[in-house]
C-alpha cells in the first residue's frame, strides 16, 4: 500500500507486524499522502463516518430499549422519551443524526459533482459511494417506519406499494414485503431486522470505499494528478485530521442546536399520533431528503414510469462517470460546466421543495420541468459539454501557480471567486 | 472558508423553509408569549400546577393521558408537586388492578407508580361516547398536531358561531383554527369554570394557555433539562472548535498560511 516498507522499532511490534500487518496499516493511514490543496467540502468524508458511528451507537442503546411491535412501538417509543435516563437524548441523536447524515452526504456527492471526484481513475469509489447513498436511503426508510406512527406507517405503505407496479409479480412481491396483505406487525418485524443490519452494511462498504480511495488518492479542488509524496502533499496527521477535527466540530455545533432547540422541526407532527390503518393523514410526505426522489416520482403520470424515472435518477449517478466526457476534472477550470453545475443544484432543491407540496397544478408542472431538466443534464449536457467547452488551461502541480511563473497565477488565486460566480 | 459557510448557511436556510412550509394551512393562530420558548426557556411551575388543574377537571372527562403517570407529577422540571400532593392525586383515582388470589379484578386507590386512569375502557368506547369522534389522548397531542402550542391554545378559543352559508350538523361544531373549521367537540372553556386554588383569575384565555403549558410538558417533560444541556454542550463545542482552529492554524503554519 504505501511506498515505503514499514519496520515497527520494538521487537513484540514487528513480531506482531509480520504476523498480521495492522501497524503498517496504522503507518499507512498515518502517513498517508493528502493534496495540502483540499478545502473544507473535502472535510465531510470524515463528518460521514462520525455521523455513521453516531447512528449505530445511539441505534444499538435504542435498540435496547425500543420494541417491535405494532402493539407497542408507539408506546415503546414514548417510554424512552420519558423513563429511560437521557433516552429522549439518544433517540433526538438518532433521528436528527439521519438528516444530518443526509445533510453531510449531499454535499459530498456535489462536491464530488463539482470537482469530477468521480472521473478515472476514481470510477469505483464513486460506485461504491452511490451504493452507500442507497442503502442510506433504505435504512432512513426503515428507521422512519419504527416508531410506528402515522406517517410511518402509510410511508411504509406508499412505499411498498410501489413494488405492486412491478408487471405479472408486483402484487405477490407486495405481499411478501409485508408479509401479509397490508403493512402491519410483520412488516415491521422485518423492518426493524433489516434497519438494524443495512447499517454495518453500510460500515463495511465505507471500508471499500476509503480503500478504493488510498489507491489513487484524494482529488483536490484543481483536480490534476499529482505525485505522491511531494511538495504538493502533506501527511495525513496531522495536517489533515485537526483540519476534519476543526470542520466536524463546525457541523457538531449544528447537529447539537438541531438536537437540544428544535428536536422535532425535521419530523412531521403526524408522526406522534399512533399509526391507524383506518385513517389516511391528508399528506402524506416522505422525510425531506428524499422529497426530490418524491418529487420525481409524482411527476409522471404513470405508476411503473414513475417508479422507474425515480430509480433511473439514482442510478444514472452511476453511470455519470461515462457521462461526462470531458477530461477536466474540477469545474475551476470548466466556465460553461460550472454554471449548468449551479443550475442543477438550483434544480434539485426545486425537486426537494416541490415534492413537500401537493401534486396538482402549477406545482406538478414546476416539478414536470425539473424533472425532465435531471435527466437532460446528465444525458445530454454533460456528455455534450466535454466536447464543446471551451477549458482555462490547467496548472501542472498545487505549488506551482502559488510559486509563481505561471501563467494560471490568477486563475489559482482566484479559484473561490472563480467557484461562487 | 467565507464561501463555504455562505453556502452551507443557504442550505440550511432552504431546509428550515420547507419545513415551516409543512403546516399547509396558512392561519394565523394567536399568540401568546410561552415561558418555555428558546434556548433558556422553562415551564412556568404555578401554570403547570394550574394547567393541570385544567386538565383534570375540563378535558380528562374525555381525553386520557396515557404515557403519564401521577409519579410524574412531582418530577424536576414538571409542574413540582409535592410527593404528598401527587399521592392525594393519584388516591383520588380508582385504578382497577388484579387479579388477586381470588381471581378477581377490584378497584383500589390510586398509587404514584399508576398510569393516569382513562377516561374510557377503550378507543371503542370512546368513539361512542363522544358521537363517532375519538378524542385523541393528550400526552405528546401539542407535538402531533402542525401548529404545536398555538395552535391548541387557539383552538380552545376559536369557536365561534357559523360564517352564513356554513350549515353544521347536529354534535358539529364551529371553529376558525380547527382544518376545515368543522370540530366534534364543543366549547369547553368559560369565564371562571375552573376556580384556581392560587387566585387567578379564571378567564378563558389564561385557562387556555395554562393547560396548553400544562400539555407542552406532557409532551415533552425532559425540555428543561434539554435546554441546559444544549446550552453547556453549544458552549463546549464553541470553545473547543475556537481551540482546534489556533491549533490547526498553527500545524499548517509550517507550511501554509492559509488554511
Amino acid at each position: 500500500m504505501s511506498e515505503h516498507e514499514y519496520i515497527p522499532k520494538s521487537k513484540v511490534g514487528k513480531w506482531f507486524n509480520d504476523r498480521l500487518p495492522l501497524l503498517t496499516l496504522a503507518n499507512h493511514l498515518t502517513d498517508y499522502p493528502t493534496p495540502k490543496n483540499l478545502n473544507y467540502w473535502w472535510t465531510f468524508g470524515g463528518i460521514l463516518t462520525f455521523c455513521l458511528i453516531t447512528q449505530i451507537v445511539t441505534g444499538l442503546v435504542l435498540a435496547m430499549h425500543y420494541i417491535a411491535h405494532a402493539d407497542m412501538a408507539f408506546e415503546s417509543v414514548e417510554h424512552i422519551m420519558r423513563d429511560v435516563n437521557y433516552g429522549w437524548l439518544i433517540r433526538y441523536i438518532h433521528a436528527n443524526g439521519a438528516s444530518m447524515f443526509f445533510l453531510a452526504v449531499y454535499i459530498h456527492i456535489f462536491r464530488s459533482l463539482f470537482y469530477g471526484s468521480y472521473k478515472s481513475p476514481r470510477e469505483i469509489i464513486w460506485i461504491i459511494g452511490i451504493i452507500i447513498y442507497l442503502l442510506m436511503m433504505a435504512a432512513a426508510f426503515l428507521g422512519y417506519v419504527l416508531p410506528w406512527g402515522q406517517m410511518s406507517f402509510w410511508g411504509a405503505t406508499v412505499i411498498t406499494n410501489l413494488f405492486s407496479a412491478i408487471p405479472l409479480v408486483g402484487e405477490g412481491i407486495v405481499t411478501w414485503l409485508w408479509g401479509g396483505y397490508s403493512v402491519d406487525n410483520p412488516t415491521l418485524t422485518r423492518f426493524f431486522t433489516l434497519h438494524y443490519l443495512i447499517p454495518f452494511l453500510i460500515l463495511g462498504l465505507v471500508v471499500l470505499h476509503i480503500w478504493a480511495l488510498h489507491v489513487p488518492g484524494n482529488n483536490n479542488p484543481i483536480g490534476i494528478d499529482i505525485k505522491k509524496p511531494s511538495k504538493d502533499t502533506v501527511p495525513f496527521h496531522p495536517y489533515i485530521v485537526i483540519k476534519d477535527g476543526f470542520a466536524l466540530l463546525m457541523f457538531m455545533i449544528v447537529f447539537a442546536f438541531f438536537v437540544f432547540y428544535t428536536p422535532n422541526i425535521l419530523g412531521h407532527a403526524d408522526n406522534y399520533i399512533e399509526a391507524n390503518p383506518l385513517v389516511t393523514p391528508a399528506h402524506i410526505v416522505p422525510e425531506w431528503y428524499l422529497l426530490p426522489f418524491y418529487a420525481i416520482l409524482r411527476s409522471v403520470p404513470d405508476k411503473l414510469l414513475g417508479v422507474i424515472a425515480m430509480l433511473s435518477a439514482i442510478f444514472i449517478l452511476a453511470a455519470l462517470p461515462w457521462l461526462d466526457t470531458s477530461k477536466i476534472r474540477s469545474a475551476v477550470f470548466r466556465p460553461l460546466f460550472r454554471q449548468f453545475y449551479w443550475i442543477l443544484v438550483a434544480d434539485v432543491l426545486i425537486l426537494g421543495y416541490v415534492g413537500a407540496m401537493p401534486a396538482e397544478g402549477l406545482y406538478l408542472l414546476i416539478a414536470r420541468i425539473a424533472t425532465a431538466y435531471y435527466f437532460i443534464h446528465f444525458l445530454v449536457i454533460l456528455p455534450v459539454l466535454g466536447f464543446k467547452e471551451r477549458t482555462i488551461p490547467v496548472p501542472l502541480s498545487i505549488t506551482e501557480p502559488i510559486l509563481g511563473g505561471s501563467p494560471n497565477l490568477a486563475t489559482a488565486k482566484n479559484k473561490d471567486s472563480l467557484i461562487n460566480q | 472558508m467565507k464561501n463555504f459557510i455562505r453556502i452551507i448557511f443557504l442550505i440550511l436556510s432552504f431546509i428550515g423553509h420547507q419545513f415551516n412550509s409543512y403546516a399547509a394551512e396558512k392561519v394565523e393562530y394567536l399568540k401568546t408569549d410561552w415561558s418555555f420558548k428558546g434556548p433558556f426557556g422553562k415551564f412556568d411551575r404555578a401554570a403547570l400546577q394550574r394547567g393541570y388543574q385544567v386538565y383534570n377537571e375540563v378535558c380528562s372527562s374525555c381525553h386520557s393521558m396515557k404515557y403519564l403517570s401521577y409519579r410524574n407529577l412531582t418530577q424536576t422540571g414538571g409542574p413540582e408537586f409535592s410527593e404528598a400532593q401527587a399521592k392525594a392525586i393519584a388516591a383520588s383515582f380508582e385504578v382497577k388492578d388484579g387479579p388477586n388470589a381470588d381471581g378477581e379484578m377490584f378497584l383500589r386507590p390510586g398509587r404514584l407508580s399508576d398510569k393516569f386512569v382513562m377516561p374510557y375502557e377503550n378507543e371503542k368506547a370512546a368513539q361512542a361516547a363522544n358521537g363517532g369522534a375519538y378524542p385523541p389522548d393528550m400526552t405528546v397531542l401539542v407535538k402531533a398536531r402542525g401548529g404545536g402550542v398555538d395552535y391548541i391554545y387557539s383552538l380552545l378559543q376559536g369557536y365561534e358561531d357559523p360564517p352564513t352559508g356554513v350549515s353544521l350538523d347536529d354534535g358539529v361544531y364551529y371553529n376558525k383554527f380547527m382544518y376545515g373549521n368543522k370540530i366534534k367537540m364543543s366549547n369547553q372553556l368559560s369565564d371562571g369554570l375552573v376556580e384556581y386554588s392560587d387566585g387567578t383569575n379564571a378567564t378563558v384565555e389564561q385557562m387556555a394557555k395554562d393547560v396548553t403549558t400544562f400539555l407542552m410538558w406532557t409532551a415533552e417533560p425532559h425540555l428543561e433539562t434539554r435546554h441546559r444541556m444544549g446550552f453547556k454542550a453549544i458552549v463546549y463545542l464553541i470553545i473547543l472548535t475556537i481551540l482546534v482552529y489556533f491549533s490547526m492554524k498553527k500545524i499548517w503554519s509550517r507550511i501554509e498560511t492559509e488554511v
